[in-house]
């Protein structure tokens, strides 16, 4: 069990089927805490599936999922999760889009969640700070007073991840945070996750091959549900069963 | 946030809000003086009738308040407020049975008639302590929290939504609507709670009792208005419209949803209860009819005509389409449902955010009308 008390996230022969298809089996992966990772895969992976289960929306029918070495993600539900430190980013933009972008970021803010504290609770005196540079960190700041409804594509994106920002987690799980963005705003989408990756555990996933390129970091390939290689891109492209994976069909 | 703060009851008014307590105020000052001051044989006077009409109108309003905080805030879409209303109006009819006494058919020093009619020997449970006014007051508050609290808490926590919470709430007032029904129930059967006298020891059919009890209907009104509005414009109010938008986002974020749901369904159903309470002296009846699913749709509809999301736009919404439906009855009885379906089709097509919405959207136009008018000169030259 050293493996587990010493990684971030530990998830070990983790398996969820869904009316008989199976979804993951005998998922198996490690995260260094303050490492950041890139998961690869052909759709039908189960690499949403992986950040369900992580997250707590789905339960896997077998598997140890551990966070930070002792809390067990598989007894928790969304809200807990989210407060223990593990902060998630849809693969389709999902922001509060009747909200300003200042309002989005507010409400992601790590503070107290209860509704009690919501409804009395006074905002603490670093709010407007924090806010500040969150909105510096994405390139917002000009945005702040706009309703997240009229943002761009790529901006919505990236207020999602100053969102995650705002909550503070320990680890940071980024669906597809690329899919629709230009070429332009694909590369500061990378700059931005690298300069996040300073001081978070990262989990990306993505499609784009020239994005996981330009993070450069330890990459993951996920096929039909467990772990088919894991290593450098470099490595992992030049891997057969990878290459057949992705060209075969 | 850290702007210069206002006083917490100020900063709460906008330009609408403002325009809206300003019409309740104004109600709530001319109604006494044309009903009360000015003589009867003027052609302003306010007859009793109207008095009694337009505090319906007042309550219908706070009910629709109720249901915008649950509909047009945090995206629950209630076909059953309806229950909470009429469960708020059978504990103050249940107050005004007790207060009849002896001057009943039967006499009965303690049954209400119907009680005595049916053959019952003591006063139900159900109805002890109705006798005070006080305790009644805590029954309209509690009666519907309790129900809308033990629903929210099934329903939110097993995670119902969208129609399949709609088509529940609507069985639950159905389901009240048949229990109320029955006589052995003990709150009157299909009669209901009628022939009352007297409210804190006044005749709820003199003049004076009818202004005051307008009075009250539009202080709840106004109040009700403030303590929406305080919540909406609260982080708590951020979070409920949060939730509206995107529900899971919301959880992920960290935030107890079905905790919120439950405190906002729970605060709306003891404002619909106070709707409900303050109606039936003012109708001078409540029967099982109240519980009807139809009611509960028709709240609706004012919510969607007034334009959800603004408070406001729900109070007036209630107003106009009551006041149409008070007009159509009147003229045309039978046409009245064609002309409800039809407002509700209209509302959809043309009028998505209601009458509110479509007044932003009018000013928006001019604004960028008149924008656009000063900036094309410049253009060309």
């Amino acid at each position: 069990m050293d493996i587990a008390k010493n990684s971030l996230l530990y998830l070990d022969g983790v398996s969820v089927s869904f009316d008989g298809y199976k979804a993951l089996r005998g998922l198996s992966l490690t995260l260094a805490p303050g490492e950041m990772r890139a998961i690869i895969g052909p759709n039908g992976a189960g690499k949403t599936t992986m950040m369900d289960i992580i997250t707590g929306k789905t339960r896997p029918d077998e598997g140890d999922v551990l966070f930070g070495g002792s809390y067990d993600l598989t007894k928790m539900d969304e809200a807990e999760i989210a407060e223990l430190g593990i902060g998630r980013k849809f693969q389709k933009p999902t922001v509060f889009e009747s909200h300003t972008v200042d309002d989005n970021i507010l409400l992601a803010l790590k503070a107290p969640r209860s509704a009690l504290a919501t409804l009395f609770g006074k905002p603490s005196a670093d709010t407007r700070n924090r806010i500040d540079q969150i909105l510096e960190t994405t390139k917002l700041k000009d945005h702040r007073f706009r309703l997240a409804a009229d943002l761009s594509h790529g901006q919505k994106q990236w207020l999602e991840i100053g969102m995650l920002l705002a909550q503070d987690p320990k680890l940071l799980l980024v669906d597809e945070p690329v899919a629709g963005m230009t070429d332009a705003e694909t590369a500061q989408t990378a700059e931005l996750l690298r300069e996040i990756a300073i001081d978070h555990s990262v989990v990306v996933v993505e499609h784009d091959m020239s994005f996981v390129r330009d993070l450069g970091v330890k990459v993951t390939v996920l096929h039909e549900g467990s772990v088919l290689a894991e290593g450098p891109l470099d490595v992992v492209s030049a891997d057969p069963r990878v290459i057949e994976v992705y060209l075969g069909r | 946030m850290m702007e210069t703060r206002k006083p917490l009851l100020l900063s709460l008014i906008d330009t609408r809000g403002g325009i809206f307590l300003g019409l309740v105020a104004a109600a709530t000052l001319l109604v006494p003086v044309l009903a009360l001051m000015v003589p009867a044989n003027s052609a302003f006077a306010l007859p009793p009738y109207l008095v009694a009409l337009f505090g319906k109108y007042v309550c219908y309003a706070l009910l629709s308040i109720a249901l915008d905080l649950v509909w047009g805030y945090c995206g629950i879409l209630s076909l059953g407020h309806g229950a909470f209303f009429a469960l708020g109006g059978y504990a103050m009819g249940m107050y005004l049975m007790r207060q009849i006494g002896t001057r009943g058919v039967y006499a009965h020093p303690e049954l209400p008639d119907f009680m005595v009619f049916l053959n019952m020997k003591e006063l139900p449970i159900t109805w002890w302590g109705f006798q005070s006014f006080p305790y009644a007051m805590l029954m309209v508050l509690l009666i519907p929290g309790l129900l809308a609290f033990v629903f929210g808490f099934l329903a939110f926590r097993s995670r119902v939504t969208g129609v399949y919470l709609s088509i529940i709430t609507q069985a639950m007032t159905y389901a009240l609507l048949l229990a109320f029904f029955r006589n052995d129930m003990g709150f009157g059967g299909n009669n209901g709670l009628t022939d009352f006298k007297d409210i804190l020891g006044f005749n709820v059919q003199a003049k004076e009792t009818r202004v005051a009890l307008f009075v009250a209907s539009t202080l709840a009104l106004g109040a009700g208005y403030l303590i929406a509005r305080a919540v909406t414009q609260s982080k708590f109010g951020k979070v409920v419209i949060a939730i509206r938008d995107a529900e899971s986002r919301t959880r992920f974020l960290g935030y107890r949803v079905e905790t919120y749901k439950l405190c906002v369904f729970v605060l709306s159903a003891m404002m619909a209860g106070v709707a409900g309470a303050l109606y039936v002296p003012q109708v001078g009846i409540i029967n099982p009819g109240e519980f009807a699913p139809a009611n509960s749709i028709e709240a609706v509809i004012w919510v969607a005509v007034g334009g959800r999301g603004t408070l406001v736009g729900a109070a007036l919404g209630a107003i106009i389409v009551n006041w149409g439906k008070t007009f159509f009855t009147g003229a045309l009885p039978e046409y009245w449902l064609f002309a409800l379906g039809a407002l509700f089709v209209i509302v959809t097509l043309f009028l998505p955010k209601g009458v509110i919405g479509a007044l932003d959207q009018f000013k928006a136009r001019r604004q960028a009308a008149k924008n656009s008018g000063a900036a094309a000169p410049t253009a060309a030259e």
